[in-house]
């Protein structure tokens, strides 16, 4: 039973799990595979039963894969049905989206050239900002997520696009479309989980570095765009030796060279054309772009590391079902509550759950998609986990806090409780 | 001209450090929002007039961008418009003068049955519409030296090259012999009758025959082209260079008739409605397997291409005729034959255009 559970991630069974340390390790894939019998004790159905044996998730909410496989094809079918009705009114919503941010973006500057005047300098901090959050997350992000490759407009293009962010979008495209959406929340395969730099996850390894996860945090909120830069370098594998440094180098020169056009651009060029102002224009751009790194990380760590949200191991995820993969791609997310307003300047992360079932469909739909997805969750008994922001970010920085120390299993459990 | 002055260079300069004030996006982004044919590097048009020579024709007057760099008479562009929020294109030929002092040119589109932007623009097409371009291309064009004796035969839209042709022509002063052959089904089917029959009466070295085929007795011959109704037109047409765009079974007919005489090489050719023409000629049989969607669908013959989007993928898509390399795909597993050539392309990573390919047997693109 206790292999069972070291599947089983963060979700109950408290004594009998903080005792066993190598979670994930290959072991404890044959030690599963090898205990036919779990699996029917745990009420799996008795088709292929060794290989149900390790879902145990899906099996601690009652699911058979046959319940798997219908609660994919429910998805499905809400894929396919918004797929035939795109049209005009997606690419009307993103351009007007487009036509405000590039304004923003615009007026933002212009405003600069007074910023002798405190509110000009304010107003137009504020408005490049506002475009910076908007180019990265509502446009950049989905778009790059291919959302709108559909139009064939090559401004729309998720191959073509780049946002105003330090990470190259092409390198961002592979690591995030692929990884993090294929290997959503699955400890020691997902990189988003704790980005390599934070411990997030009781089933990560604890060891004194894990101490500074707080101050970790802050300076990855601050730097944001350089930390998901580097995290396409794979610098923690870098630093270990794991990753020689000529296997890097072209990411890394990549990223330096895009990193290096923004900065002339920001810190350079623009504060040469508003001459006397030069200063105040490179303190203005500073902090536009400290504003967006430190709304995306708060945005982007509520995806995934709230509580409430489940983790998965790799064996229970090898060789899944498309329904499963639906399935964990539900427990692995965690919606914030908010206006439209919020929204939109979320990128729509804000509704992370329909953007990790359907992460290809246009971001501006997933609000419509919402109600359908929890009728289904009840449907099936599934937790739709969802929560205003101060509720989602304050578990996100407890858990921040807590995971610094060693341990943290049985506080996780009994912090954010996530039976079914 | 403009683009070879200092001032142009300056602008150019300018350009560059403005693209790297507007990094990433660079500043087309920006100035289109405000003036959509405005781009320092792509071609784009507005169309500034628009007349409807018959029921199910259009004929677009186009103002081009300064990214336009002209055209040669017989030459096409690949025209891109928005319809329903998704972008399609298509080839296109000029039908006006290529000699003309004003940059504004002219394409004439025929409705086809299913054809979406042939449709779309017959229908809808208003001045203002912003379109997008490629510069001119092709290769079925007059050598500079122009042929002493020509010969220009279209059927249905083809008329639109070989128009362009003896409109330069006429331009240019050409005085040598020009017999000009055009098919219609009917008379009122025919575009561009007036202008004909004005540039015949301006310049006496224009034959002009019209042959409606649906209409005996109606035009200057009557039937379908063969050898004794070349001979009939014109009794030295083995001397001319012709130029031949329409229906595939006219320019076979003419093909033939060229190539019995051992005269293939003066013979130039255009195809056009290709995909109507290519829609025929799959096998049918065997599974077409798309990897990346995980879909499967018995082949029915038609274009991998035609198959995907039936299947409700989307793969990028440009001229649909084999040209512009748009939907290039690599090949993962099995035979697809080329439409346009005949040839075979069998196994994995061989890129593959998808729009003129049809599967032979199983076939498997990672789309």
């Amino acid at each position: 039973m206790t292999t069972t559970m070291t599947a089983t991630t963060m979700t109950e069974g408290v004594e009998g799990v903080e005792a066993v340390e190598a979670v994930g390790s290959f072991e404890s894939v044959e030690s599963v595979e090898s205990v036919e019998s779990i699996g029917s004790e745990g009420g799996v159905g008795s088709e292929g039963v060794t290989f149900d044996a390790i879902r145990t998730t899906a099996a601690e909410f009652g699911l058979t894969s046959s319940d798997l496989d219908a609660l994919g094809a429910e998805f499905e079918a809400i894929r396919r049905e918004v797929l035939s009705d795109l049209g005009q009114r997606d690419v009307d919503y993103i351009r007007r989206v487009i036509r405000a941010q590039r304004g923003l973006a615009a007026g933002g500057r212009a405003l600069l050239f007074a910023g002798f005047f405190p509110p000009a300098w304010l107003a137009g901090t504020a408005a490049l900002a506002v475009a910076k959050i908007l180019d990265n997350m509502e446009i950049g992000h989905n778009v790059m997520h291919g959302q709108y490759d559909w139009t064939r407009d090559p401004a729309l293009s998720s191959k073509q696009f780049d946002w105003d962010t330090a990470c190259p979008g092409d390198q961002w495209r592979l690591s995030h479309n692929y990884e993090h959406h294929t290997f959503t929340n699955i400890v020691g395969k997902d990189r988003d989980v704790g980005y390599a730099i934070l411990r997030i996850s009781p089933d990560q390894r604890w060891t004194p570095v894990a101490l500074g996860n707080p101050l970790y945090a802050a300076l990855l909120a601050l730097m944001f765009e350089h930390g998901v830069m580097l995290h396409n370098v794979e610098a923690e594998r870098l630093m270990s030796g794991d990753k020689s440094w000529s296997e890097a180098w072209p990411t890394l020169r990549g990223g330096l060279a895009k990193s290096a056009r923004q900065a002339v651009k920001d810190y350079v060029l623009w504060p040469l054309a508003t001459g006397p102002m030069a200063l105040s224009t490179m303190a203005g751009n500073a902090t536009a772009n400290v504003a967006r790194n430190v709304w995306a990380f708060t945005i982007i760590f509520c995806g995934h590391f709230p509580a409430g949200t489940y983790e998965f191991s790799v064996e229970e995820s090898e060789e899944e079902s498309r329904g499963h993969w639906y399935f964990r791609q539900l427990l692995g997310s965690a919606n914030i509550e908010g206006g439209a307003l919020f929204h939109l300047m979320s990128g729509n992360l804000s509704h992370q759950i329909e953007h990790h079932l359907f992460p290809d469909l246009p971001a501006h739909r997933y609000g419509e998609l919402a109600p359908r997805v929890r009728a289904i969750c009840e449907q099936y008994g599934l937790p739709y986990n969802s929560g205003g922001l101060s509720r989602q970010f304050g578990s996100v920085v407890a858990k921040i806090c807590r995971m610094a120390l060693p341990g943290g299993r049985s506080w996780t459990a009994r912090a954010f409780p996530v039976a079914a | 001209m403009f683009t070879e002055t200092r001032s142009w260079r300056a602008v150019q300069r300018a350009v560059r450090v403005a693209d790297m004030a507007a990094t990433p996006h660079g500043v087309d982004r920006y100035v289109e929002l405000v003036a959509p044919t405005w781009s320092t590097t792509e071609v784009r048009g507005r169309v500034a007039l628009v007349r409807r020579q018959t029921d199910n024709t259009v004929t677009l007057t186009i103002d081009p961008n300064r990214n336009w760099r002209g055209f040669r008479a017989g030459q096409h562009t690949q025209l891109t418009v928005e319809i329903d929020g998704v972008r399609h294109t298509r080839c296109y030929s000029m039908a006006s003068s290529a000699a003309a002092a004003s940059r504004h040119f002219e394409l004439t589109v025929k409705a086809h049955p299913h054809g979406t932007v042939s449709n779309f623009l017959v229908e809808h097409a208003q001045p203002g519409l912003v379109v997008g371009l490629s510069p001119a291309q092709g290769a079925f064009t007059m050598p500079a030296l122009r042929p002493s004796r020509l010969l220009l035969i279209s059927g249905g839209s083809g008329i639109t090259p070989v128009l362009s042709m003896l409109r330069t022509l006429c331009e240019e002063g050409h005085t040598g012999p020009i017999t000009f052959v055009h098919y219609a089904l009917r008379s009122d089917d025919m575009t561009y009758r007036s202008e004909l029959d004005a540039l015949a009466a301006a310049h006496p070295n224009i034959r002009l025959i019209r042959v409606f085929t649906d209409e005996p007795g109606t035009g200057d011959l009557d039937g379908f082209v063969d050898l004794a109704q070349l001979a009939d037109i014109d009794a030295s047409w083995a001397a001319a260079e012709a130029y031949v765009c329409g229906p595939a079974p006219l320019m076979a007919a003419v093909e033939e008739i060229f190539a019995q005489r051992g005269i293939g090489k003066q013979l130039h050719t255009e195809a056009f409605a290709l995909e109507q023409v290519l829609a025929e000629a799959g096998s049918v049989g065997g599974s077409l397997r798309f990897a990346a969607s995980s879909t499967s669908v018995p082949s029915d013959g038609r274009t991998v291409l035609q198959q995907a989007e039936a299947a409700g993928l989307r793969p990028a898509s440009g001229c649909r005729m084999g040209i512009c390399h748009t939907c290039a795909c690599p090949l993962q597993a099995g035979t697809v034959r080329d439409i346009v050539t005949g040839e075979l392309t069998s196994g994995a990573g061989a890129d593959v255009r998808i729009c003129v390919s049809v599967p032979v047997g199983d076939v498997e693109f990672d789309l």
